[in-house]
């Protein structure tokens, strides 16, 4: 009767006690990376050929992604705003939303799901083909030698694809509103460029895409050194890695913007 | 895959982002290098500010000659202190006027500047001391049905004055 009543319970405590200690495993691991992460930015090539995977080779989704998203954003908006007759506003409305919330936001998403992924497959399935302990065993440092690198070029990437989100989406605009509808180029700009600063728009939407890279490659390097070594195992954490990835950037994206705007 | 290609197509990924960065500051925020050094301050008090922000133009027969810069409230007057930023290159009588106006109908407020006929400039630090308030769309329409119950108070009593000698 009492091991009936207590098995529920004692089933939700070993859950939450697990969430605690990975969110603790994941914090002491970023403490490791940052600590080790002197020779992976000494020797630099390994950080640039882990930035061309994970950066370079992302280019491609995000350039389209944003084109088509500024692209919708110029329709729907016009529509909108020709209902109130301030079309003229378009520029200002496509400019805000991409840098404040859809290009940090979006672009995180895309890159944990291209290149997030790809990195907790990598780290898993060379944790599963015992590559790191054979690492460990030649005195190679495992989170010196893969997981820095890859953390570093996933921190620096974030960035550089949100503000290339960006300006795609504000071109993808400029072609619906003023190559497509005829609104004029003048208005356009002009309205964008009175409506948008640089500080508290541009800058806090870049800080945003910095704070989602360092989330997004801590998650996916963290479930892939810490994914069960077997097939199965690799494939539930890249799973992992793409949900929690995903909740993490809109709940950071959420308290961010709560802070900044 | 070979190293220098591998180099090539990271500098290209960093020149891109650097690229998209400066885009960004340059043509959508519309980054201007306009130092201290390029305008000078003056200040004008307002009765009502209405819904005026710092960075708000400041403009003088539609030109773009400064920024709102500050807004304050003074505790003494209890009157709206505002710091405008104008540039070096315009410089304006002792005697000019700013008042708030509104682009068109529901859009953004900016001080317009009226050059007045002093012969003197205004220093910079100076204050402008012509100043009419913002048009405050809920002041107008109360005062408009204020008057328009005036008015129509007023016929009533003047029909009972007409009325009165007839009886």
């Amino acid at each position: 009767m009492f091991e009936t009543l207590a098995s529920p319970f004692r089933h939700l405590g070993a859950l939450t006690i697990n969430a605690i200690w990975r969110l603790g495993f994941a914090a002491r691991f970023l403490g490791a990376i940052v600590m080790q992460s002197g020779q992976s930015l000494l020797r630099l090539q390994m950080t640039i050929r882990e930035m061309y995977f994970a950066g370079v080779l992302s280019l491609i989704i995000i350039i389209v992604s944003g084109l088509f998203v500024g692209m919708v954003l110029g329709l729907q908006g016009y529509n909108t705003l020709s209902r109130f007759g301030s079309a003229d506003a378009l520029g200002a409305l496509v400019a805000l939303s991409l840098l404040r919330e859809l290009g940090p936001v979006l672009a995180a998403l895309l890159f944990a799901s291209r290149s997030g992924s790809a990195m907790t497959a990598e780290i898993g399935l060379m944790k599963a083909t015992e590559q790191l302990d054979a690492m460990s065993v030649m005195a190679v440092n495992p989170i010196a030698r893969v997981v820095a690198p890859r953390f570093w070029a996933g921190v620096i990437s974030m960035p550089v694809l949100a503000a290339l989100f960006n300006v795609m989406g504000i071109f993808g605009g400029y072609l619906v509103g003023v190559v497509m509808i005829g609104l004029d180029a003048g208005t356009f700009w002009s309205q964008m460029q009175s409506n948008v600063d640089l500080h508290y728009d541009v800058v806090n939407g870049l800080i945003k895409s910095l704070v989602f890279g360092v989330a997004v490659t801590l998650i996916a390097v963290f479930e892939g050194y810490d994914a069960t070594p077997t097939a199965a195992g690799v494939s539930s954490a890249t799973t992992r890695t793409v949900v929690t990835s995903a909740l993490v950037i809109l709940a950071l994206d959420f308290v961010l913007t709560a802070f900044m705007f | 895959m070979k190293r220098s290609t591998i180099d090539l197509w990271v500098g290209l990924f960093v020149a891109i982002g650097i690229a998209s960065v400066v885009f960004l500051s340059l043509k959508v925020a519309n980054l201007t290098p306009q130092s201290s050094t390029q305008s000078y301050t003056v200040t004008a008090d307002f009765d009502n500010i209405g819904g005026l922000k710092v960075k708000a133009p400041v403009k003088s027969a539609g030109v773009l000659v400064g920024r709102v810069s500050n807004i304050q409230l003074d505790s003494k007057t209890y009157q709206a202190k505002v710091t405008l930023a104008i540039d070096k290159q315009y410089q304006f009588s002792r005697d000019v006027s700013a008042e708030i106006l509104t682009a068109g109908l529901l859009g953004e407020q900016y001080i317009g500047l009226t050059e007045g006929g002093d012969p003197d400039t205004l220093e910079p630090g100076g204050k402008i001391t012509l100043t009419s308030s913002a048009l405050v769309l809920e002041q107008l329409i109360g005062k408009f049905m204020t008057s328009f119950a005036e008015k129509g108070s007023s016929d009533s009593s003047t029909h009972a004055d007409k009325a009165a000698p007839q009886q």
